[in-house]
């Protein structure tokens, strides 16, 4: 019997799919069958491998050979040209944006060089759909091998000399979390995966369950034997459709082989999973919050203590932990602490997920060790800024996050330099800026989605935010006095103290953030009624120049609300009353007779 | 499905497995693996390129061989096909011309394993931009 000779790894990610790579895989699979190379060649469907900027992506194995934007119609081509005659597709191919380059071997491309991948180890590597595959990979010996040779206190110590800490923001340590529930005594605990990833432009936790569903899996169960519990629930919302599938048929597959339900390997430990959706409100990633939701309650948080590990999910000790912490618990096991010890800083072990989006290049998910630098991550691995624009700032740990600048980008990434630098790493979604991004407009953005967002328990959140949002629209309309920059301020640290949850607590960050490092942009919106940017639209004026104005009239003829006034080879003016500013003259003039002031 | 009941039985269900992404594994860190590229362009094919990276990838999973096969496009060394070229981990690659299935055993159980020269290499006389 001939042997496979070849691995055509498709991603089938959310983003990939959405972009035709199910065809893709279907063609493949097709033509494979048409031309008789069953034995040979096999295709097959993988999590993300993080290029999103550039999918769908197809890898060849075992040439390594990384094939970018490939659309459904390239199939035959690259078959007959790659499988049958050993040639690569070198328009599909990676092209370096620096020096023109095709990298065929994604080893040598910017975007991978960097990165260490723990908790996305299996994504674009395995099938996500099957269990023979992840068990191949190590799947489930973590956890084999802590219900036979470990003790749950010998397994958290190993957590906690991991030194891994949450990854879905707060970054309290993992073991003593664990620990913690441990030492409770109950009839029943919980351990609870928290799958509600609701920092828009994050999309780290979605990848894992798209692309390596066991994983989670299996680190729930050995929290369950850590913790004391013998049910997990992964509250998951109903947006991830794919994620939601492929975790259903983790565990169907799971069960069937016995790794989930009673006496798991002969040990006697009883464990199973089930799944609650939540409907997506960005409140619900609190954990709190996100208990009551599972209960069929509103989804608002409580007053902590009492903390979930004494008193959560039906009134029982719960353990909740994110996606993408679960995700490095078995590698942990399995390689040991000293080993994830041994990368990132000396607060901050291990890597983290960061998803790229944006002003950048390669938009993205990486996995970078802690301690790497936001100039390596933006311009290394993010391959720069789009169009050749200049940098302006970062915003990390979402709406709750802070603004990082110029001055920032030498920093070493970690939870605490995070901190110290007025923003916090969050669950790790990463929003680059360039100059052509106005700083109160993106603090007005991210107060709208906060506005949006809160539950509405506690007023200084419902009513300080909506306050919060009303007087950076005010700025940027170019009414605000002076006095309302104090008023900004004072109200956001009042909303900061007096909130009842991490959402209020962290809302008025990017306000204070960027007034902290663009004052003057404020300052101008307010004094001079100027935004830098020019994407504040109340402010800006398109002006006509008389001297290069020579009355064609385009201008007047393709202006939406006939706002430009002018005869027949006259000097045209533009109605500033009328004027919506679309810019649809500026686009037209064939004389650079139109500026925006 | 049969349950796992052991993580004995886990374990030797992985090392059954492994096989299935071995190829994958291996292309992951192909550095530190033999690696033999076998070329396979129109005048390689011909000349019978398919059957020796047949006899390669059969007799490395026989022997447990710990081995990465690729094919490439041609080499240029047309009137020698096949042409495979061996790259063992240290060493500069060798590439070895008139590769009939009976030199690739002979190539296996000579250079493979024991280092030994077979005839027919073709001296290498380009350089790589991966050399500079």
């Amino acid at each position: 019997m001939a042997k496979i000779k070849y691995h055509m790894l498709v991603c089938g990610g959310t983003g990939c799919q959405a972009a035709k790579s199910e065809e893709i895989l279907k063609n493949f699979q097709d033509l494979i069958n048409a031309k008789g190379l069953e034995t040979e060649v096999q295709a097959i469907k993988t999590g993300c491998f993080g290029f999103c900027e550039k999918g769908p992506i197809v890898k060849m194995m075992p040439d390594n050979t990384f094939y970018t934007q490939v659309k459904p119609e390239d199939c035959a081509e690259i078959l007959e040209e790659h499988i049958i005659k050993g040639r690569k597709v070198h328009r599909l191919l990676y092209k370096d944006p620096e020096t023109g380059e095709y990298k065929s071997d994604s080893k040598h491309m910017g975007f991978y060089k960097k990165q260490i991948r723990i908790a996305l180890r299996n994504c674009g590597f395995i099938n996500p759909e099957n269990i023979d595959e992840y068990i191949a990979r190590d799947g489930y010996q973590a956890m084999g091998k802590v219900l036979t040779e470990l003790t749950p206190e010998a397994t958290i110590e190993i957590l906690k000399k991991s030194g891994l800490r949450g990854r879905g923001g707060g970054g309290f340590p993992t073991g003593l979390k664990w620990e913690i529930t441990r030492a409770v005594k109950a009839d029943q605990k919980y351990v609870v995966c928290n799958a509600d990833e609701g920092d828009p432009g994050a999309f780290m936790d979605r990848s894992v369950l798209e692309g390596d569903p066991h994983t989670v899996l299996e680190a729930m169960a050995i929290n369950g034997y850590c913790t004391g519990a013998d049910k997990g629930v992964i509250y998951i919302r109903a947006e991830y459709p794919l994620a939601v599938e492929r975790l259903k048929i983790a565990m169907k597959q799971a069960r069937d082989y016995g790794l989930l339900g009673n006496d798991i390997l002969g040990t006697g430990f009883n464990f199973d999973i089930e799944i609650r959706y939540g409907a997506g409100a960005f409140v619900c990633g609190e954990e709190t919050a996100l208990i009551h939701s599972m209960e069929g309650l509103r989804g608002e948080p409580t007053v902590k203590p009492p903390f979930p590990s004494e008193s959560g999910f039906l009134g029982k000790p719960t353990n909740v932990n994110n996606v993408e912490t679960y995700a490095n618990i078995p590698a942990i096991i399995n390689k040991g602490a000293d080993w994830f010890a041994s990368i990132g800083t000396e607060k901050s072990k291990g890597t983290k997920v960061f998803a790229l989006a944006g002003k950048i290049n390669n938009v993205g998910l990486i996995e970078v060790p802690m301690g790497i630098t936001l100039r390596e991550v933006i311009f290394e691995i993010g391959g720069g800024i789009k169009n050749d624009r200049k940098f302006k700032a970062v915003q990390t740990g979402g709406p709750s996050g802070g603004m990082l600048t110029e001055k920032d980008l030498d920093t070493p990434i970690d939870y605490d330099n995070l901190i110290a630098a007025g923003s916090m790493m969050g669950s790790g979604g990463m929003i680059v800026m360039d100059e052509d991004d106005c700083m109160v407009a993106m603090a007005k953005f991210y107060l709208e989605f906060t506005v949006e967002e809160s539950c509405g328990k506690c007023s200084p959140c419902r009513i300080g935010n909506k306050r919060l949002f009303e007087m950076l629209e005010k700025v940027t309309q170019g009414h605000a006095t002076m006095e309302d920059l104090d008023k900004l301020r004072n109200l956001s640290h009042v909303i900061k103290d007096t909130s009842l949850c991490g959402l209020g607590q962290t809302s008025p960050n990017p306000v204070l953030s960027s007034m902290a490092n663009f004052a003057n942009e404020y300052l101008e919106h307010i004094g001079e009624k100027k935004c830098r940017a020019g994407s504040c639209k109340a402010l800006m004026q398109y002006i006509i120049i008389p001297e290069n104005c020579i009355g064609c009239t385009l201008c007047a003829r393709n202006c939406p609300v006939d706002a430009i006034i002018g005869e027949r080879k006259q000097v045209h003016v533009i109605d500033q009353d009328k004027c919506i500013k679309c810019g649809a003259c500026m686009e037209k003039c064939k004389f650079n007779a139109i500026f925006i002031k | 499905m049969e349950k796992i009941k052991s993580l004995a039985d886990l374990r030797k269900m992985q090392e059954n497995l492994r096989a299935n992404i071995d190829l994958r594994e291996k292309s992951n860190e192909p550095d530190k693996r033999i690696q033999v590229k076998v070329a396979m362009a129109t005048c390689g094919i011909a000349s019978g390129a398919k059957e020796v990276m047949e006899v390669f990838i059969e007799e490395f999973t026989k022997r447990n061989i710990d081995a990465v096969v690729t094919q490439t496009g041609c080499m240029g060394y047309c009137y020698a096909e096949p042409t495979v070229e061996i790259t063992k981990p240290g060493n500069e690659p060798i590439t070895f011309g008139y590769v009939d299935v009976k030199k690739a055993s002979k190539i296996i159980d000579k250079y493979v394993l024991n280092n030994e020269l077979v005839d027919g290499i073709i001296p290498v006389n380009y350089e790589t931009i991966d050399n500079k």
